[in-house]
């Protein structure tokens, strides 16, 4: 390993001084001479039939240019495809059309669009499109959907099935057949909207002459942005620039490819002049992928001792009216195999079965499959525990997969890197006082009820490795890559494949490049979001970036020093092996004066003056990183809370996060991921939800109706870390942007579920929201008239 | 019917004829190019174009560019005087108080009226105070701490809250509107 001057290091981010001085770019704030404005029509049903579009008042409304409906894209503009085709599955993707044409399938559906000198003249024209619907029965539910006699929304899914994939491992027969307990229950993981708080926009700029298209898009994998629409459009790569500027937080929403990108660009090759679309928070809410939305019944085969034997079950997924970019692989792959927590569990026999309704469609989420499937798992523990009479940490530790048996397979078939999951939990258990709370909780109530709840959790992280994306049918490679430009002053520049959009990385890559080639950071500049000068990447999420993009930069980097040594020796005129390098300067082995600085050799790398023979002049390096397994960061989340029973008002009057994200590049990054992850989990546990009614509207359709957690709504959170590197990649980091989130929601469920448990309610439903809570505590009164908790 | 107004914005005063259904943050934002302040939704409740008017904290997708006329606008822009960062800019940048960083300018305008009204607010004030203006990224543990910073700043180097530019020059006038 190279000088650690900068690794670990909490230095404040290199990014913030564009972003806190108002001078950052993001799609809406691009400005293009003779830029025009689109708006985009959407269904208000949530399935009919087109019956007729008029669009001439639309047409002569002052200041727009041109109307199109999906008839003017047929033949242009191509269905979007869907990216994560998992095998044995009978998958369907029934085709998605940018724009609808004779049917819409949700309230959202674009029928039409509207293209103006402004956005308020192109808000006027889309007011006057007028469309004529023929309302098709609806269903929204996953459950109903797959019942016989229920609507169906695709000629070519004759039940909304999508697909049926099934996992099993060990003999789950068996298990449950020796069982001395099976805890059973239904989960519903509610559907979520992810509320970045800049909403998805594109800009798009066609050059008639040359035929090259650039895309501003707010995406979170430009690269992913260009192979598919360059299919969808019809535009050689070649030709076709995807330019992610900054952009305003994305949490998965931005990973997908929408119609809406592809109708601007439609658009801008029409009309000939720049086009811009910016979408507004109810469209945002209405068309921008959903996540979660799974119902699961589910049950789990202990022994008295709670030792686990297996666990089988059936998710019902609902994956919304289209099968969205990479939808298929969430309640799936990321969700299915996660299934075994961080728990020595022999068996699973489990089905997901991927549904189609008449609601937005749904895709990766912060987490994506891995917080539903840590809720579950968590949650089973609890009520496990509870039905043993045995302590809910204590039934984890008997659980737990043991240091000392990593790398570990579990039973379907993943193999977990490393971890010490025992020791997360010890130093959570000291930092809340554990035993403290339980007292407390035994104590008097005064109405109010204490709840401790855990959360041990591992996660599928740093997607790669390709050949395993391959063998699940993610449609793509799962590497990273970066360019690493030494300049002949020794300056560097180093290109990004992937795209960060709030994590950092902009910071802590210059971290890692400025220990490896042992320049000062101010000397490094990192570049990303622009395919026409970036490497080909795979994008961010997964917390994938650090893992397999730190992984090409560090490999970059070494490359790079590997490469200047030889020109050092060269200059120096010592043997290569007799060189060493430190902290910037190459010298010769025991002769610490007899030394070039990296920026010297850098100059003689271009001036190529005197090079080694047959060496080729230049200093910069290229590397395409596919990691040989996924990585499995770890931790316990604990959670205390306090519900208030004439209220059913839930306070949270503690958190702990101890996160194992490996070796941590900067704990004060790293520490913003771990609020941010616990805060969207928690809002999941106690306050989102997405709502349809039955025909289809979206009733929790803006910000006053969906709560994205305010300031005063999330307490204070203590974080620590344990340090179990993985040893497999180059840096022995992990990656943290989801740790927070498939952890928090179990924690605090559970806390909420054990400070309900005198009232004998065994499992709510999310968002524990106080009105839910207090008519369960109600309910339970009346059941059990008389006995008073 | 397009109005004249005159608005002062950082210090300097702009006169636009606008419609008079124009928002004030698009008059900002397309009109005079600050695009600083920027719009994460369309009911008032993310905060993302927030903006000081005549001192302030104003959700600037919720006022007529016609209602800001004669008004003293502070952006973000507008924080950072001769060059050096507003303690509010400061501590965001100190605390990690930001990821992504869209919400960031209007957090810091709400955040600027907190510390105007109270130099030495609690962690309660402060997130009460910032209730308001939504973040998705920090879980505002971060923001509560850059918060509490430029309190302390503030107060260490006896320094205003609401920034005083120097009466700076003229801007020209235009006629487009939009």
């Amino acid at each position: 390993m190279a000088v650690t001057k900068l690794f670990g290091a909490r230095i404040k981010r290199r990014e913030d001084p564009r972003l806190i001085a108002g001078k950052a770019s993001y799609t809406d704030d691009i400005k293009l001479a003779g830029l025009l404005h689109a708006v985009i029509v959407r269904s208000p049903h949530a399935h009919a039939r087109i019956t007729r579009i008029d669009v001439a008042s639309a047409r002569q409304t002052p200041g727009v240019v041109a109307v199109f409906t999906g008839a003017d894209l047929t033949g242009k503009v191509g269905p979007l495809p869907c990216a994560w085709l998992i095998p044995n599955s009978e998958l369907k993707t029934p085709a998605h059309p940018a724009i609808a044409v004779d049917r819409v399938r949700y309230v959202g559906d674009a029928v039409a669009v509207v293209v103006a000198d402004d956005r308020y003249s192109a808000r006027d024209g889309a007011e006057l499109v007028q469309v004529e619907y023929e309302p098709l029965p609806v269903v929204t539910d996953a459950e109903q959907a797959v019942r016989p006699g229920a609507p169906l929304l695709h000629d070519e899914v004759p039940d909304n099935v999508t697909f049926r994939w099934k996992l099993s491992g060990g003999d789950a027969g068996a298990a449950f057949g020796q069982a001395a307990r099976v805890i059973k229950q239904r989960f519903v993981n509610q559907r979520l909207i992810a509320n970045p708080i800049e909403t998805r926009a594109a800009v798009a700029q066609y050059r008639a002459d040359t035929g090259e298209l650039t895309l501003w898009v707010t995406s979170q994998n430009p690269h992913i942005h260009r192979v598919i629409l360059s299919g969808v459009l019809g535009i050689p790569e070649h030709k076709f620039r995807v330019i992610s500027p900054e952009v305003g937080g994305g949490f998965g929403s931005k990973i997908f490819v929408y119609p809406d990108e592809a109708i601007a660009a439609f658009c801008a090759r029409e009309l000939g002049r720049p086009v811009k679309w910016v979408e507004d928070r109810r469209e945002n809410y209405l068309v921008t992928a959903h996540g979660r939305d799974h119902i699961t019944e589910v049950e789990l085969a202990v022994q008295q001792d709670g030792t686990l034997l297996g666990l089988r079950g059936r998710t019902y997924a609902n994956l919304g009216a289209y099968v969205s970019t990479a939808a298929p692989g969430i309640p799936t792959i990321l969700h299915g195999l996660m299934l075994s927590g961080c728990y020595r569990l022999p068996a699973v026999d489990y089905e997901v079965v991927g549904v189609l309704t008449n609601t937005t469609p749904v895709d990766a989420y912060r987490g994506a499959g891995r917080p539903e499937a840590t809720f579950i798992v968590e949650r089973l523990m609890d009520l496990a525990a509870a039905e043993l009479g045995i302590d809910p940490i204590e039934i984890r530790r008997r659980n737990f997969i043991r240091a000392d048996q990593f790398p570990f397979t579990t039973c379907t078939g993943l193999s977990y890197d490393s971890g010490d999951y025992e020791q997360a939990l010890q130093m959570a258990m000291q930092m809340v006082d554990y035993p403290a709370w339980r007292a407390r909780q035994r104590g008097p109530t005064e109405g109010k009820y204490i709840g401790i709840g855990a959360s041990t959790y591992v996660e599928i992280c740093g997607l790669g490795p390709s050949p395993v994306a391959g063998a699940v049918g993610f449609q793509g490679g799962l590497w990273g890559s970066a360019v690493i430009r030494v300049h002949p002053t020794g300056k560097v520049n180093v290109f990004m494949g992937e795209k960060p959009h709030g994590q950092g990385e902009e910071t802590t890559f210059a971290q890692i490049v400025a220990d490896e080639l042992g320049v000062p950071i101010d000397d490094i500049q990192v570049v990303h979001g622009d395919t026409a000068v970036t490497p080909m990447g795979w994008g961010t999420y997964g917390s994938r970036t650090t893992a397999v993009g730190g992984g090409a930069t560090t490999v970059a980097a070494r490359k790079i020093v590997d490469k200047a040594q030889k020109i050092a020796a060269h200059m120096l005129e010592a043997a290569e092996r007799d060189i060493r390098f430190e902290s910037g300067r190459f010298f010769v082995d025991g002769a610490p004066g007899r030394a070039k600085t990296f920026q010297e050799v850098a100059l003689q790398a271009y001036l190529a003056w005197s090079l080694p023979t047959g060496m080729e002049p230049g200093l910069e390096a290229s590397a395409f990183y596919d990691p040989p397994n996924f990585t499995y960061p770890f931790g316990t989340h604990l959670c205390a809370v306090e519900v208030d029973a004439e209220t059913g008002g839930v306070e949270i009057k503690q958190y702990v996060a101890v996160d194992d994200c490996g070796k941590a590049i900067n704990p004060l990054i790293v520490d913003g991921q771990v609020h941010g992850g616990i805060t969207q989990g928690l809002a999941q546990a106690l306050y989102e939800a997405a709502v349809y009614d039955e025909q289809g509207q979206l009733l929790s359709g803006s910000m006053m109706d969906y709560v994205v957690p305010k300031a005063s709504q999330v307490p204070l959170y203590a974080t620590a870390r344990t340090e179990t590197p993985s040893p497999h990649h180059p840096l022995g980091v992990k990656g943290v942007g989801e740790t927070g989130t498939i952890a928090s929601t179990a924690a605090v469920a559970n806390a909420v579920m054990d400070a309900l448990r005198p009232f004998g309610i065994r499992h709510l439903d999310m968002p524990l929201t106080a009105g839910r809570i207090w008519q369960a505590i109600q309910d339970a009164r009346q059941t059990k008239r008389g006995a008073k908790p | 019917m397009k109005h004249a107004i005159s608005v002062k914005v950082n210090g300097a005063t702009y006169r636009r004829d606008v419609e008079p259904r124009l928002l004030l943050v698009h008059y900002l934002r397309e009109a005079l190019g600050l695009t600083g302040t920027h719009i994460g939704c369309d009911t008032t409740n993310c905060g993302a174009c927030t903006v000081l008017m005549n001192g302030l904290a104003v959700k600037s997708c919720t006022v007529l560019a016609v209602q800001a006329d004669g008004a003293d606008i502070v952006t973000v822009e507008g924080l950072a005087q001769n060059g050096k960062l507003h303690p509010i800019q400061e501590g965001f940048w100190e605390e990690h108080g930001l990821q992504c960083g869209f919400c960031t300018p209007g957090m810091m305008l709400t955040a600027v009226q907190i510390l105007e009204r109270t130099p030495d607010p609690s962690d309660e004030e402060i997130r009460h105070g910032l209730d308001g203006n939504l973040c998705r990224c920090t879980g505002y543990q971060h923001i509560v701490n850059s918060v509490r910073y430029a309190a302390r700043k503030m107060k260490e180097e006896s320094l205003p809250a609401i920034p005083q530019p120097a009466a700076a020059a003229e801007s020209g006038t235009g006629k487009e509107g939009r």
